[in-house]
């Protein structure tokens, strides 16, 4: 397949992907959340072009659906490395220490809140609480759950992560 | 006490349908359609005396009642699992080990209340739960106890998992709506209230996950049974999920109106050896935090408020003499800021104002006057905002200013902290990470 026809059979799938979220819900606008993680999967991040697509696909206007995207944290507003850390902060994880953590990943890979490795390797989101308040310090990488951190711990963790 | 709500949660398979059935599951939704009609169970609920799990403590039978007189259709059944209170993790471990007393709750919730479209408004900081949720809903499709014709009686009902993406104000009923319908999650005004005018402009009913979960019990029971569990008031069993600095923090199921001493010391082994008990905060970040001497409070919707705190969602956070709570209320400020929907001035403006204050006076720059404007800022935001967000960085401000100000004046005149004795990191700047996306260029 050419590179052209892969890409279109790509927005084909997002396309019936987004139909069919339509079924489950009675207004049109209520498929954004959903379409916005479903875009966000195929092209990395929530780009111009990505949110074009959900406008294509639903009718509602771009810039409204940006105005929503961006009212989610958890969307990604720019492009990210091939992995990503989602390290909580908040008061549990304060208090067991998390910004020794946070101080760790920026000596040992140079990652900072917010940023992204010079290899493209990891990206790193400090989070609100995640739900994980009885084994602070906690992180999501990719969506897998670890919990009960330290810097050996996180350091084995990531090493998973290629 | 007997296990309600994390029943059978220790067996490894307790998440699959077979093992839910085995262990008498989705006996009580067979009883109830039946062989009740839906009024009786709405008067059952009634009965309990059951108070929403969420955090307001609204009594759910007459959520239900006044849900049930409206006569516009269709009505939906929301589920609220957007969790987002820091310090909370108690629904957790139903949507992850016992989703299917979640869902036989809804069920039985939606035959009462003639409801056929239900959704679980899922936080998007738990995917493990939404994989497992969206498995359970499919097998409870696989057994017939959602969809057409739920148990060969003409009586239907779909339920939908909707994914939310970190906004924690969207655990407001009214944010989640917006949220719902695809729209920015700022919160609406009430009235008219969600019962009457929610959802799509429809008659929605909006619990709890652990509310939800207490549906199968009342039912099967009976509401007077029941409400013999835990306190008067505020009958039933309770899921404390308990953080920071105890032994062993965890998820609890207590019964209402235990102690706050016997949770911390009967329940999760005290604090570590040689520390000394500083402050409790007993519902989640919203509410006002307690000194050691009111841990002898009663923990429910109706003694927490008589000691100038909330009962909130159970979620006690522990703080021992190793804690500096200027360092706390610093991060708690900038979690409302970074929550704040922008909706309300008082609070968009008022929450960063006072993150900045705290942290200024945490990294040795404060004055005395801080203090002073501090105050003035969280009575400026009281009262003023649309939803309780503000009010409740306001009130937390507030009661922490009253009842810790020793510390804080510590801070501003020694320009250092009196846990390790030198000043804070200065993250005025450099705070957040989460938020504020980067604008494309």
């Amino acid at each position: 397949m050419t590179r052209e026809e892969m890409e279109s059979k790509d927005n084909e799938t997002l396309k019936d992907k987004i139909t069919g979220m339509k079924r489950t819900y009675p207004s049109i606008q209520s498929v954004l959340m959903p379409a916005l993680y479903a875009v966000e999967q195929s092209y990395g991040w929530l780009s111009q072009d990505a949110i074009q697509e959900v406008s294509n696909h639903t009718g509602v206007p771009a810039a409204e659906i940006k105005g929503v995207a961006t009212f989610y944290s958890m969307y990604r507003h720019e492009p990210m490395g091939r992995h990503l850390v989602q390290l909580c902060t908040n008061v549990s994880c304060l208090i067991a220490g998390v910004e020794d953590l946070v101080k760790f990943l920026d000596k040992k890979y140079g990652l900072l809140p917010g940023g992204t490795t010079k290899d493209g390797r990891l990206s790193l989101c400090l989070m609100e609480c995640i739900g994980a308040c009885g084994n602070p310090p906690a992180m999501l990488v990719d969506g897998d759950a670890y919990d009960n951190l330290t810097c050996e711990a996180i350091e084995q963790i990531l090493e998973k992560y290629e | 006490m007997e296990k309600i709500l994390l029943k059978n949660i220790d067996n490894p398979d307790s998440a699959g349908i077979e093992e839910y059935i085995r262990a008498g599951g989705y006996k009580t939704l067979e009883m109830a359609v039946t062989q009740m009609t839906p009024r009786d169970i709405i008067d059952e609920v009634k009965n309990s005396g059951l108070r929403g799990r969420g955090g307001a403590g609204f009594p759910t039978g007459m959520k239900w009642q006044i849900a049930s007189m409206d006569p516009k259709f269709p009505k939906y059944l929301i589920c609220n699992a957007d969790e987002g209170e820091p310090g909370t993790f108690k629904d957790r471990p139903i949507l992850e080990k016992n989703p299917h007393l979640l869902i036989e709750g809804m069920v039985i919730s939606a035959y009462a209340l003639q409801s056929t479209r239900g959704y679980i408004y899922l936080r998007g900081e738990y995917p493990l739960a939404a994989g497992i949720l969206s498995r359970a809903i499919s097998a409870a499709y696989g057994k017939g106890y959602l969809g057409n014709d739920i148990l060969s009686r003409r009586f239907r009902f779909d339920l939908y998992l909707h994914r939310g993406a970190g906004a924690y104000i969207c655990g407001e009923e009214t944010a989640l709506i917006e949220s719902l319908e695809g729209k920015r999650g700022q919160p609406r005004v009430k009235p008219p209230f969600p019962v009457n005018a929610g959802v799509w402009n429809k008659p929605t009913i909006i619990n709890n996950v652990e509310t939800f979960a207490n549906i199968p019990y009342i039912t099967e029971v009976g509401g007077k049974t029941y409400s013999k569990i835990g306190s008067k008031d505020s009958p039933g069993p309770k899921l404390f999920s308990v953080s920071g600095k105890v032994v062993k923090p965890g998820v609890y199921e207590l019964p209402m109106g235990i102690t706050l001493r016997e949770i911390i010391y009967g329940h999760c082994g005290g604090l570590m050896e040689g520390r000394t008990l500083k402050g409790v905060i007993p519902g989640g970040v919203s509410t006002p935090i307690l000194t050691p001497e009111k841990i002898d409070c009663q923990m429910d919707f109706v003694h927490l408020s008589k000691v100038g705190s909330l009962f909130g969602s159970g979620a006690v956070i522990v703080f021992d003499d190793t804690v500096c709570l200027v360092k706390v209320y610093e991060r708690i400020m900038q979690f409302f800021e970074h929550e704040s929907c922008g909706k309300c001035v008082p609070c968009r403006e008022g929450t960063g104002w006072m993150r900045n204050i705290l942290g200024r006076i945490g990294s040795g720059g404060g004055t005395d006057e801080d203090l002073d404007t501090l105050e003035d800022v969280a009575k400026n935001v009281a009262g003023k905002t649309f939803c309780p967000l503000g009010d409740g960085a306001a009130n937390v401000t507030l009661a922490f200013l009253k009842q810790y100000r020793d510390e804080i004046e510590y801070h501003v005149k020694n320009g250092k902290c009196p846990v390790d004795g030198l000043p804070h990191k200065d993250n005025r700047e450099s705070h957040g990470g989460q938020s504020a996306p980067v604008e494309q260029t």
